[in-house]
């Protein structure tokens, strides 16, 4: 066993978790996820790494923590699935808190590295897989296992309940008919055609979002709709945990919410990790090869509404702007040129960022990493450097970015490292430069007399 | 011992039924790895539903050819160095004139062979970049720091043959006879490690790049080069 060095991290998720372990347990958990539930594509991936490091550049943390060889990717496997193989699972709690530490806080599953492997081992896969070791031993976050949690009793990632649903739709509804004439945010509207999807913090405290799609929405025309009931929130914390069956169950419902409504698509929050968990990891722990409602994220969904003349600008941002491209949506769903299409059409400064595409490093917090709380802040404020001086050298004053981790780290690395920039979601850029017939509109601004 | 290591009894040994035990090991390790592994992945509906031949090719195409990818591009001095090494591995022992006069006294088969002088540049080559390799191990930290003693005995496994050819060839520091010996011997080893050994990359870098350029080409609409 090699010891490294880590800022420690009093997690109670990892320390008080770990004391109820036996060796017992962690043997038979071990031995269940690698023998049973990892299909060949584990021991085929261990098997033919040559141990050649070239993933290393690769990855975020190992850039920003100045090529530090234990934050590498293959670094990261000889630590942790290489240990529990080599020792046949007979480890104690004190390595399963290491394993932890590494498969939720120092990878953020962005499968970067399997572009620069020479055998594209999907490295990913196996830091998943380790997820899922600590996930079933409890030894989590406290703060990613308390969403999961929420998950189960309330069907959303933040403990809403469900009338505080309603209750803030109705709210939002009443507000956005200050600015657009009879604007509605239809309930339960079988049939319609979209079926927009929230992220559970768009209707909890950042609803100023949930009220620039339905701007957006109620302004381009689109028939559209969310459920009253359980499966609007289109997050899945359970994902990141590697609490599948819960994952599963999440999904699940959401699907059976569109199926209800009848809905012909799903287009989620700009949120990376639901529309991973909704195409490709729910759908896949479900047995379904595609989503069985057609899925799309606001990435496309607006890019086809500017495309079809549904949504026109009437004018566009003068300062200087940049994207990050979320791994969710880019690497893993080839959406970055639909992205550059939105920016070109709504900025007249586009700065793009090197590398790029689905070369463009993670912001680290992928993953649930956003989400661990307070204590591993420093974590993303570290691991993010290579990611903030990316953007930094781009000289823009603004990021856009689809992605609600991505944008909340970047503000936090914002401030961290004194900068001079905003981050803004696609939704605001465009309710703030679409146009607006004149009479949908109830205020009239200023320069437009 | 010597007298033994140097006999001709050993060397008509090394030469016929071992030559035809590692082959058939070689060659029954191999299919049988290959079919085990590919009877499993059909199993597994998340590799198997969304394989695709188009971006499979395409992968192997962009991780075989020079520079064809961006991390090849990014190590230019390493992606030089591994392709002259596996180029000379593989191609030097298949036209090396020696082996081909082999093959002809006794199958009356022979490839196009090439100059001595080049089959010895070729072989140099590889003992070059296993030094190389080798240093690297030693020296760059984040390749030491997943370095077993297991990753030098492959890299011995595959430089034996070569090294021992090369001492044989132009009868340096040893008895020729033994030199021969232990270069056969060495060859009909790696040979048989190929299946068995992370030496099996050879086998399964086809199946994995396979994988991995059907998820990220056909599910995920990107590239992974």
């Amino acid at each position: 066993m090699i010891k490294i060095q880590r800022k420690k991290v009093a997690d109670p998720g990892f320390e008080e978790n770990a004391k109820k372990l036996t060796p017992e347990k962690i043997e038979k958990v071990i031995q269940w996820v690698l023998e049973k539930e990892a299909d060949v594509r584990l021991k085929t991936f261990v098997e033919t790494c040559i141990h050649c490091g070239l993933c290393s550049e690769a990855c975020h943390y190992f850039l920003s923590y100045r090529r530090d060889p234990s934050y590498a990717p293959v670094a990261k496997i000889r630590q942790t699935l290489w240990d529990m193989l080599k020792r046949k699972g007979k480890v104690d709690a004190e390595d399963v808190k290491m394993y932890a530490r590494i498969a939720y806080a120092e990878c953020n599953i962005c499968r970067r590295c399997s572009m620069y492997c020479p055998f594209g081992i999907d490295i990913a896969y196996m830091l998943n897989i380790v997820r899922r070791i600590c996930g079933l031993l409890g030894v989590v976050p406290q703060y990613l296992q308390d969403q999961a949690n929420s998950h189960m009793y309330t069907y959303t990632q933040s403990w809403l309940a469900q009338d505080d649903w309603v209750d803030t739709v109705q709210f939002i509804e009443d507000e956005l008919r200050m600015e657009i004439k009879n604007a509605r945010i239809p309930l339960d509207k079988v049939g319609a055609e979209v079926m927009y999807s929230p992220h559970s913090l768009e209707a909890k405290f950042k609803i100023n979002l949930l009220s620039n799609i339905a701007y957006i929405l109620n302004v381009a025309g689109v028939d559209w709709t969310m459920p009253s009931f359980d499966g609007w929130d289109s997050t899945n914390q359970a994902m990141h945990v590697g609490d599948n069956e819960t994952m599963g169950m999440v999904e699940r419902m959401h699907f059976e919410a569109a199926m209800k409504l009848k809905v012909k698509k799903i287009m989620t929050s700009e949120c990376g990790h639901s529309f991973r968990a909704a195409v490709y990891d729910g759908s896949r722990w479900l047995g379904w090869k595609q989503p069985p409602v057609p899925y799309f994220q606001p990435t496309q969904f607006f890019y086809e509404l500017i495309r079809d003349g549904k949504i026109k600008i009437a004018k566009k941002i003068k300062e200087p702007v940049t994207v990050q491209d979320p791994c969710s949506i880019v690497r893993n769903r080839g959406l970055g040129g639909m992205l550059r299409s939105i920016v070109n059409a709504t900025c007249e400064d586009f700065r793009d960022v090197n590398p790029r595409l689905e070369h463009n490093y993670c912001c680290c917090a992928g993953s649930g990493v956003i989400n661990y709380g307070p204590l591993w802040k420093f974590i993303r404020m570290e691991g993010g450097r290579t990611k903030i001086n990316q953007l930094k050298a781009t000289g823009a004053k603004i990021v856009i970015t689809p992605c609600h981790s991505c944008h909340k780290t970047i503000e936090d690395m914002i401030h961290y490292y004194k900068l001079d920039m905003r981050v803004m979601f696609i939704s605001e850029i465009l309710v703030q430069n679409m146009y607006v017939p004149e009479e949908m509109r109830v205020i009239k601004t200023k320069d437009e007399g | 011992m010597y007298d033994f290591l140097t006999s001709l009894e050993l060397y008509d040994f090394l030469k016929g039924p071992m030559v035809w035990v590692s082959f058939i090991i070689f060659a029954g390790g191999s299919i049988y790895r290959i079919s085990s592994l590919l009877s499993k992945a059909k199993k597994v509906k998340v590799i198997s539903t969304y394989m695709s031949l188009k971006y499979s090719l395409r992968s192997i195409f962009h991780w075989t050819v020079p520079f064809a990818s961006t991390n090849m591009r990014k190590h230019p001095w390493f992606t030089l160095v591994a392709f002259l090494f596996h180029g000379c591995l593989i191609v030097a022992p298949l036209v090396l004139l020696a082996h081909n006069k082999l093959w002809y006294n006794s199958w009356q088969i022979r490839l196009w062979s090439v100059s001595e002088r080049v089959a010895d540049i070729m072989t140099l080559t590889v003992i070059v970049c296993v030094v190389i390799f080798m240093i690297r191990r030693l020296v760059t930290p984040e390749v030491r720091f997943v370095t077993f003693a297991s990753d030098f005995v492959i890299l011995a496994i595959a430089a034996a043959p070569f090294v021992s050819g090369f001492l044989a060839y132009h009868q340096l520091f040893f008895d020729y006879k033994l030199m021969v010996a232990l270069h056969i011997f060495s060859g009909e080893i790696m040979l048989a490690a190929i299946p068995f050994t992370r030496l099996s990359h050879m086998l399964f870098f086809w199946l994995t790049r396979a994988y991995t350029g059907s998820d990220f080409g056909a599910v995920r609409h990107s590239r992974d080069y």
